[in-house]
């Protein structure tokens, strides 16, 4: 039993939630390889290469890969499949993207962004905007999972390298091509991997508030920033921070929600935060359910204050 | 170009889910049923293709119960031209629904298919990638903008750090995010003319697809429950606890 884990890198190194996609692969099987497809990604095979718990690192590299597209990646997944016991990818944009079609195309079920790994084909899933937990058995030959990095601990770095072997890289035709790729430049922490995040909703009423009241609580603390979609839809931050079920999931040490009600829609992406801080002038707002420390009081007071206090 | 939409019937999202007391899964009697967000927002996009005078038939699938029925009169009262349901009892894994779907994709023959990036019962955000899959069809999930010129499918998709855009010869299978529209306020007089648009209703049995599955969900149980907090008088007894009671700033 081998478990294979698809690096989502940038070509320099993984990103650093595959430390937590590793780990879960780790419990799933004994064994782990990696494979990471791209073009001049060398450097990260070799950050691959030295986590702890991996024995084997595939570096697939070519044109093709370049985009990220996800039919090229699932050919090349598809092509090394054979071998494995379990296949694992992130429950990002990513992963979310490729696997699926790997699982099809095996003709297997994907149990999608597991929380935890019960035994070898037993895993925890959360369904319902996280409502509810699903412990599901998968009886294929193959396991293909997707993993919600927040549930599982980081795995360590190895002082020995693991051998880095070349995966001879697939070409297959498709019809889809990657034109631009428009990032958002931010010296902030990355939202998934954050200690702290300070997160605004519609509370904050305008973007003007949200860049200066919110963001520089946010800086103080060296926080990441968040956003409940309202926020997000109102324009006062952008897409990429949007935290909940149908955007990103942390579980940060810290999490500090200001001015959000706390739909189910909300929670199911932080509920998970170590501690968690609510403000909001609404006493009864359902976030205050969650929070293990609530203030109410307008948040135009009291983020000045909080800034200020630090 | 003919245009098919899938859509799923799922718990309201605006419903309470609770689980059932024996484990077995979520209580679904006599709770109010919809069409998935982003199935609604499926539709609205192919809708709005037909408007533009870009697509020229917009077809809304649904694999289920006979109730799924109500989820393609939505789906018809917001601009489809007509339905399908693929009738079948039980609950449906996506593998199950891509291949229900695919043997529908062969016999219309559409040139694109709009799905949702996830089914919000489920959570699963399979079923287009591996719909995608089976009919060797290019991939555009997440889609926050979809474009269409010279028989170029030009699809903005919302990934981690920004945006991408992608460039797809049809046919294609887009997903949507929610940002891709804000889905019309359906009429009284819409609804009353999608009373009228058929629906062909085709018996999962009879299109020869194995839907067995090899995923069994075990028991289903409440997330753990997170311990009571307490409210703080003001600013600075908020940052006193969080420095010294839990320690994380
Ligand atoms: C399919 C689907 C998926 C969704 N996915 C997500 C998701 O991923 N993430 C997400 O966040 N939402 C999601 N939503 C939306 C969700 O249901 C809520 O609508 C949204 O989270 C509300 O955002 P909010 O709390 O910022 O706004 P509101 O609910 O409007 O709350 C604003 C809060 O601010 C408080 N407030 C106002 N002024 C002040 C002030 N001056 N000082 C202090 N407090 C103030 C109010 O008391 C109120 O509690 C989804 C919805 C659907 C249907
Ligand atoms: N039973 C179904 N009938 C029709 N479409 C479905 C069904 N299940 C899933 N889908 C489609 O696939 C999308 C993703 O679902 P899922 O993979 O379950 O998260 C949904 O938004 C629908 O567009």
């Amino acid at each position: 039993m081998v478990a294979l884990v698809i690096a989502e890198h940038n070509d320099s190194a993984l990103r650093p939630t595959m430390l937590n996609v590793i780990a879960a692969a780790a419990a799933c099987s004994g064994e782990v390889h990696v494979l990471v497809a791209g073009e001049g990604c060398a450097a990260a095979a070799q950050d691959a290469a030295t986590v702890e718990g991996v024995s084997k690192v595939l570096l697939a590299e070519g044109a093709q890969f370049a985009g990220g597209l996800a039919e090229n990646i699932a050919a090349q997944v598809l092509a090394i499949s054979g071998e494995y016991s379990h296949i694992l990818a992130p429950a990002t944009p990513f992963g979310k993207n490729i696997l699926p079609r790997v699982a099809a195309k095996l003709d297997v079920s994907q149990v999608s962004e597991i929380t935890r790994v019960v035994s070898a084909d037993t895993f925890e899933r959360p369904i319902y905007a996280g409502s509810a937990i699903a412990t599901v058995r998968s009886k294929d030959a193959i396991k293909v999972i997707t993993v919600r990095t927040t549930s599982f601990a980081a795995q360590g770095k190895s002082a020995a390298a693991a051998p880095i072997e070349a995966s001879a890289p697939i070409s297959v035709s498709t019809r889809a091509r990657l034109v631009s790729k428009e990032s958002l430049a931010t010296d902030r922490p990355d939202l998934t991997a954050a200690k702290i995040v300070v997160a605004g909703g519609r509370g904050l009423a305008s973007r003007e508030n949200f860049e200066q009241q919110l963001a520089p609580l946010a800086t103080k603390l060296h926080a990441a920033v968040g956003a409940s979609r309202a926020a997000v839809d109102a324009g006062y931050a952008a897409n990429d921070c949007q935290v909940g079920q149908t955007g990103k999931v942390v579980a940060p040490q810290l999490y500090i929600a200001v001015g959000i009600s706390g739909a189910i829609q909300h929670l199911a992406g932080m509920k998970d935060s170590k501690v968690i801080v609510a403000i909001n002038k609404d006493p009864d707002a359902p976030i205050f359910s969650i929070a293990d420390y609530g203030l109410v009081g307008d948040l135009n007071e009291v983020l000045p204050q909080f800034t200020a206090g630090l | 170009m003919k245009v098919l939409v899938s859509v799923k019937r799922v718990v309201d999202h605006n419903v309470t889910v609770r689980v059932k007391a024996d484990g077995s899964g979520v209580e679904t009697a006599n709770v109010k049923m919809s069409i998935n967000p982003f199935d609604e927002i499926a539709v609205e996009a192919a809708v709005r293709l037909k408007e533009a005078g870009i697509a020229t038939e917009v077809i809304a699938v649904s694999c289920g119960s006979s109730q799924s029925q109500e989820t393609l009169r939505t789906a018809l009262a917001i601009g489809a031209d007509r339905g399908i349901l693929v009738e079948c009892e039980g609950e449906l894994q996506p593998l199950a629904v891509a291949k229900l779907l695919k043997a529908i994709v062969e016999k219309e023959q559409p040139q694109l298919i709009i799905a949702g990036k996830q089914a919000i019962d489920d959570d699963c955000s399979q079923t287009g990638q591996m719909l995608a899959a089976l009919c060797d069809l290019p991939q555009a999930t997440f889609a926050s903008k979809i474009e269409y010129q010279n028989n170029l499918l030009t699809v903005t998709r919302e990934v981690d750090g920004g945006s991408e855009t992608l460039e797809l010869v049809p046919p294609a299978i887009v997903t949507t995010d929610l940002r891709l529209n804000e889905p019309r306020y359906v009429t009284l007089p819409s609804i009353v003319k999608a009373k009228k648009k058929p629906i062909d209703v085709i018996p999962a049995n009879s299109l020869d697809v194995d839907i067995a599955t090899n995923l069994e969900v075990l028991k289903v149980s409440e997330p753990p429950a997170r311990k009571p907090g307490v409210k703080v008088g003001d600013v600075n007894a908020l940052i006193q606890k969080l420095k010294s009671e839990v320690n994380v700033i």
